[in-house]
């Protein structure tokens, strides 16, 4: 479920506001969104796509809330992580970090012995 | 209090925004009409195709290879499948899918071929999105519709529904054709992408006079890292699953191919062992599924290294088959004025019993949105909007109507321990049907209101319950109708008789009913 809304990135563009299929969040008027319905959140990780400041975490527990600390989760170096690794926006022309997806059906014939 | 309302006119109104409704959005504007998107969450993000990464059923047009393709496919379907329908998605997707390059970024294999077929999921739907926006299409987003509206003489005149941010408040869409993409019912599993999925287009067309078929074929569970949603399969056509004590379980290959999960899991944990994974596979994954690396990250689980412990995860109808029963070759409903596309749809046609996912789905959403999208069209070009035309909603449970008072989320929680416990769904029979049945019978009658409900969250809520409920009533129903084990169907209780192919109609809301009707025969 989201945990985190990192204010100290926040710039309040709301775009996860938009973003998420859930409408988990509500804009605040000067500040970051509340995570103002956390249990309705489905755990897709789209809104770290969308933030572009990196300012959300989203912990892979579906099912209980699993607070977060935001210092100890600034220092892992896992924000940001999905958007990286997805070549978005900044990163979108590293080579490194092109969409392989297209992998996927040789992947699984591999693993048929095919 | 009086509830805002905003009106809108359209040729057509897609009610859904995920893969097969943004397809059917994107053809009808380009075909020049008005069209409105209604979603319940965002287009672009929303529906179980955003966060996976769908592969589509793609056989080009050499010699041979497609009338191979439909044959083995039509094998696999145990004689419930459909030639034409099947030739015809393989031309539609084959035609129709590379266009999306306008707004998707293709990159080469180490071939320099593009594989048209294979997109991942964040991308392709928001490329989706902009061409269906490029297009002309108005999408409503965070609009979840709540009921279609009809015309006197029975046919579909639009919806009803809710907005969910901004200024909030109700919207009503009239419309000369309606075209609902709302997806199958997960019944609000952790799957991923999938909680929006709770069976409204299901309940909306019943209640317009659709036909359900093949809502037996609804028990399909898949393997995640425990308690989370990542129910993307690839990574586990390496596996080796343990019991606690360390044993290596059997693995048989059939439809039901986390059925043996399913009993140890109800023996004690269950862990996976993906030490068999390739290097070079291990080390591309970050760029072929980067959500499913990011999940083992934040849990601390080196999945190449560590046993880690799994669950299982209830997809129902989504990498199920069974919805609403196509009643043409245009994807319509067999009511006037309504169309079905995607997983709202019975796939029968195009999968038989076994589930469709992997390929076939994705094909089928993407052409039964283009082919109704068309169909929609000229509907409209012959009939026009008949926006003045008095219509009235369809609606009933969950809506206005007064019922019960029980607790929603004990509702929700009944619903879900029938319809989400692997062991019901995988080992069904006649005492375990009947039991479910009865408990969702008195579910359904105590179902509450939206009369309380004040925001329009607390109403699409009460009508997503509804809904839920009234789709495990018709796959319970559906599974009882059907004696014997068939594709994703297995009665543990069944006695082997050799019948002949038939698919299980079922419909009705306050009072459910099924029918048996032989295979190519019309209900
Ligand atoms: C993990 C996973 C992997 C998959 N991989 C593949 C694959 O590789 N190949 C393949 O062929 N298939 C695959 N599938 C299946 C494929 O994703 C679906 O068949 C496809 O997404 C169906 O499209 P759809 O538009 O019908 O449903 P969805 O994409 O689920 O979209 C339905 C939309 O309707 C909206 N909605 C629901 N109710 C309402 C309402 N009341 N009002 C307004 N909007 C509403 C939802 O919010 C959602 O956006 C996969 C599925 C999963 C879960
Ligand atoms: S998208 Fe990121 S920066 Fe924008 S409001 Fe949300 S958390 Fe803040
Ligand atoms: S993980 Fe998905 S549902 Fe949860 S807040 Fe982010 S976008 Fe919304």
């Amino acid at each position: 479920m989201i945990e985190l809304v990192l204010a100290a990135r926040c710039t309040g563009c709301n775009d996860c506001v938009a973003a998420c299929p859930r409408d988990v969040f509500d804009p605040a008027p000067d500040g970051p969104p509340r995570i103002a319905r956390q249990a309705d959140c489905q755990t897709c990780f789209l809104c770290e796509l969308y933030c572009r400041e990196d300012a959300l975490y989203v912990h892979p527990d579906a099912g209980r809330a699993q607070p977060q600390d935001a210092a100890a989760i600034e220092a892992s170096g896992l924000l940001g992580e999905y958007r990286r690794a997805s070549g978005w926006d900044e990163w979108a022309e590293d080579e490194a970090l092109r969409n392989q997806h297209w992998r996927m059906e040789d992947v699984f014939r591999r693993a048929r012995g095919a | 209090m009086t509830t805002r309302l905003v009106h809108h006119d359209a040729d057509v109104l897609v009610i859904g925004g995920g893969l097969a409704g943004c397809w059917a959005a994107i053809t009808a504007a380009q075909g020049g009409a008005r069209v409105i998107v209604a979603e319940k969450g965002r287009c672009g993000t929303s529906g179980v195709a955003a966060a996976a990464g769908p592969g589509h059923w793609w056989v080009p047009p050499e010699a041979g290879r497609r009338e191979d393709a439909i044959a083995r496919r039509m094998a696999a379907a145990q004689g419930l499948g459909d030639a034409p329908w099947m030739a015809r998605i393989i031309d539609r997707t084959f035609r129709t899918l590379p266009g999306i390059a306008s707004h998707y970024r293709y990159v080469p294999d180490d071939e320099g071929r593009i594989r048209h077929h294979a997109l991942r999921g964040p991308e392709y739907l928001r490329a989706l999105r902009e061409k269906a926006l490029a297009a002309g299409a108005i999408v409503l987003d965070h609009s979840p519709a709540l009921e279609l509206l009809r015309h006197a003489d029975g046919s579909i005149a639009g919806a009803r529904g809710v907005s969910r941010q901004g200024a909030g408040g109700d919207w009503v869409v009239r419309a000369g054709a309606t075209i609902l993409a709302t997806g199958g019912c997960g019944f609000r599993s952790h799957l991923l992408g999938g909680a929006n999925n709770t069976g409204d287009g299901l309940l909306m067309a019943v209640e317009a006079g659709a036909v359900l078929s093949g809502m037996e074929f609804s028990a399909f569970f898949t393997v995640v890292p425990a308690g989370t949603t990542m129910a993307r399969t690839m990574i586990y056509s390496f596996a080796r699953y343990y019991d606690g004590q360390g044993r290596l379980l059997d693995r048989p290959q059939g439809p039901h191919d986390t059925a043996f999960l399913a009993e140890a899991l109800a023996r004690g944990p269950v862990f996976c062992d993906l030490s068999a994974t390739p290097e070079d596979v291990r080390r591309q994954l970050p760029q072929i599924s980067p959500n499913v690396t990011l999940t083992f990250r934040r849990l601390g689980i080196d999945p190449f290294q560590d046993r880690f412990p799994v669950s299982l995860v209830g997809e129902g109808t989504i990498r199920g088959v069974g919805g609403v029963r196509v009643a043409d070759a245009d994807a319509g409903a067999g009511v006037e004025g309504l169309f079905v596309v995607g997983d709202v749809a019975s796939r029968e046609p195009v999968t038989g019993a076994i589930s469709g996912g992997g390929a076939v789905n994705a094909a089928w959403a993407l052409s039964s949105g283009c082919i109704a999208a068309e169909a929609a069209l000229a509907r409209v070009r012959r009939q026009g909007r008949r926006a003045d035309t008095p219509a009235e909603g369809t609606g009933g449970a969950g809506l206005a109507q007064t019922r019960g008072t029980a607790d929603a989320a004990e509702i929700e929680r009944m619903v879900q321990a029938e319809m989400l416990s692997p062991m019901k769904q995988y080992f069904r029979t006649e005492a375990t049907l009947s039991a479910a049945r009865d408990r969702l019978d008195s579910g359904w009658s105590a179902l509450p209101h939206a009369g309380l409900a004040g925001t329009p969250h607390a109403r699409a809520r009460r009508r997503e319950l509804a809904a839920l409920t009234a789709t495990a009533r018709w796959s319970t129903a559906s599974a009882l109708a059907r004696h014997d084990s068939l594709g994703l169907h297995r009665r543990a209780d069944a006695i082997a008789a050799a019948t002949l192919p038939a698919h299980i109609i079922a419909g009705g809301v306050e009072t459910i009913w099924t029918e048996i009707v032989p295979a190519g025969e019309q209900a």
